[in-house]
């Protein structure tokens, strides 16, 4: 059995609009074990992305507690390395390859020589070795996703949070995006927190399902999808799990076909 | 109804299907080629400014000559004649480099001060307030206006010129960095606050340079409005300041009814504004905002 690497327990979170306060989660439970692709599944206003931003620490929750290896979470930190959906998180003044090394020289968690070395083989690892020295502007969305992650895992944190990374792309792009992922977690095992909203995606990517319900985010259930991958797609374990899922999360409405 | 659905559906299946080979595209040419010469030679942004110049002076001196007053308006040769003279004998040099001395002197100041201000605003919500009214007060207020108050304070003299070119950068500048700084995107900020950046290290490497497109408009206009307050403050005391500058020099020579000289006068400002325009903030600009793809 595996460690549990991150704890959330009993956790709601509330944010200020200029005229309401907002519940976007209400006592959500669970728990990240090491290595885990973990997905946070749930139709829009379920809260998922609050979840991660609390992860991260932009946000304190109003009630219950969220640890990382037994620590409480107070702040933003490098040990959980955020990936947006928006292109906009690469800084556009800095190429490929200083947008990777930034938060390693930040942060001086690396000596000098290692933080260049880590920096070109990550790059490397994504497959933009010839882009290296480009700044992000003249990237395609795939691209600038791929310099994101590369620079998240450089790093080495604890845990990747992934906040929908690929809802902005294509549908074919996305795809090979999916492919990269699972094939890079093969090779390193880290830990990731993935949220989305495609069922589809949630299955491929994730080892661990955690559905929520919206208006406030709750906890419906959480499914082991360990199994299915690329090669299963077609077959009828996924159809069932997809349709498994889908009636968590909308019920007994019958599937419009 | 029905029966028109099934009909659509047959035809749907009557319709066969395709694959094909590509063609070899080897006939097009390169799919990429470099444009000829005279295409990038006429889309040099310098190439164009230079023949809308020729354009401009063609006109002024067939009009000059038509006119054939050299009192009221002198011609373009004329004119630079008088320009290299003045040059040549040094008096354009001193007084252009007296002004230019003041004018740094005030530019850089109010930058500093624009900084310092933009930082303390960016802290906190009342610091924002505080500074889009200051802004609100006082960005509207000609410097000019204030020139006799800083004559009283300070004297004749180069304090009181730099007091009013702060005045004249320091509002706009701060303006344009708080705008700047404002619509820096979320997810850049929070992509900063990951790896821990905070206060001063969080202002210098994520918000300036990403705000930089917005710092260099304002840096722009800072300049322009520094240049003219100058030449008009000195226009209004240069009579009495013992080594002038430009505006000291024209205005000693409308004294003297040399209308040339005042026109040379002239043409040094513009001259002075075009080539810091067009040779520093485009170098600035080429290095920087052009380069990261925030500007066009």
């Amino acid at each position: 059995m595996t460690s549990v690497l991150l704890e959330v327990n009993g956790v709601t979170l509330q944010y200020k609009m200029p005229r309401h306060l907002v519940t976007a989660t209400y006592k959500v439970d669970f728990a990240v074990h090491e290595g885990d692709r973990y997905v946070i599944l749930g139709p829009s206003g379920c809260g998922k992305s609050t979840i991660l931003k609390a992860v991260g620490g932009f946000m304190a929750p109003v009630e219950g507690s969220i640890r990382i290896r037994g620590r409480e979470v107070e702040a933003p930190g490098p040990d959980r390395m955020m990936v947006f959906q928006e292109f906009e998180q690469l800084m556009p003044w800095k190429t490929v390859y200083q947008n990777v090394i930034f938060p390693m020289k930040v942060t001086r968690k690396f000596a000098h020589n290692e933080a260049v070395t880590r920096a070109n083989a990550a790059i490397e690892k994504v497959k933009l070795t010839k882009f290296r020295d480009v700044y992000p502007h003249m990237l395609s969305g795939g691209m600038k996703m791929r310099v994101a992650i590369a620079r998240a895992m450089a790093l080495e944190p604890d845990i990747l949070l992934m906040d929908e990374p690929f809802a902005a792309l294509d549908a074919l792009t996305r795809r090979t995006m999916q492919q990269e992922l699972l094939s890079l977690w093969d090779q390193l095992r880290f830990t990731v927190l993935f949220v989305t909203h495609s069922i589809e995606e949630a299955i491929l990517v994730g080892s661990r399902i955690l559905v929520l319900s919206p208006h406030p985010g709750r906890v419906r259930a959480e499914l082991d999808a360990g199994a299915f991958n690329f090669n299963n797609i077609d077959q009828s374990e996924f159809g069932a799990m997809s349709k498994r899922i889908h009636t968590l999360l909308f019920g007994d409405e019958r599937v419009s076909a | 109804m029905n029966s028109e659905h099934q009909n659509a559906n047959l035809r749907e299946e009557q319709r066969p299907e395709f694959e094909y080979e590509l063609h070899d595209s080897g006939a097009i040419g390169d799919i990429e080629r470099p444009l000829s010469f005279v295409e990038r030679v006429l889309n040099n942004e310098a190439f164009q400014r230079f023949m809308i110049l020729s354009v401009l002076i063609a006109i002024w001196e067939l009009y000059a000559r038509w006119l054939n007053n050299s009192l009221l308006f002198p011609t373009f040769t004329e004119t630079v004649q008088t320009f290299t003279h003045d040059l040549r004998n040094g008096v354009l040099i001193n007084r252009m480099i007296t002004s230019l001395v003041t004018l740094a002197l005030g530019y850089v100041c109010g930058l500093a001060l624009a900084g310092l201000l933009t930082t303390f605003a960016v802290a906190s919500n009342i610091g924002t307030r505080i500074l889009s009214t200051f802004t609100a007060m006082f960005n509207p207020l000609p410097a000019i206006a204030l020139l006799p108050l800083a004559l009283i304070w300070f004297g004749l003299g180069t304090p009181s010129l730099v007091f009013v070119i702060i005045h004249s950068v320091l509002w706009a500048v701060a303006l344009n960095t708080l705008i700047g700084f404002r619509s820096v995107p979320e997810t850049l900020r929070m992509s900063g606050r990951n790896v821990g950046l905070k206060g001063a290290r969080y202002v210098g490497l994520i918000l300036i340079p990403a705000a930089f497109p917005s710092i260099l408009a304002g840096l722009k206009i800072g300049w322009a409005f520094a240049w003219r307050t100058l030449v008009a403050a000195e226009l209004v005391f240069g009579v009495s300041a013992r080594s002038g500058g430009i505006g000291w020099y024209i205005f000693e020579a409308r004294n003297d009814l040399d209308t040339p000289t005042v026109f040379s006068g002239l043409l040094t400002v513009i001259l002075i504004g075009l080539v810091v325009e067009s040779v520093v903030f485009r170098a600035i600009e080429a290095r920087t905002v052009n380069l990261w793809g925030m500007q066009r």
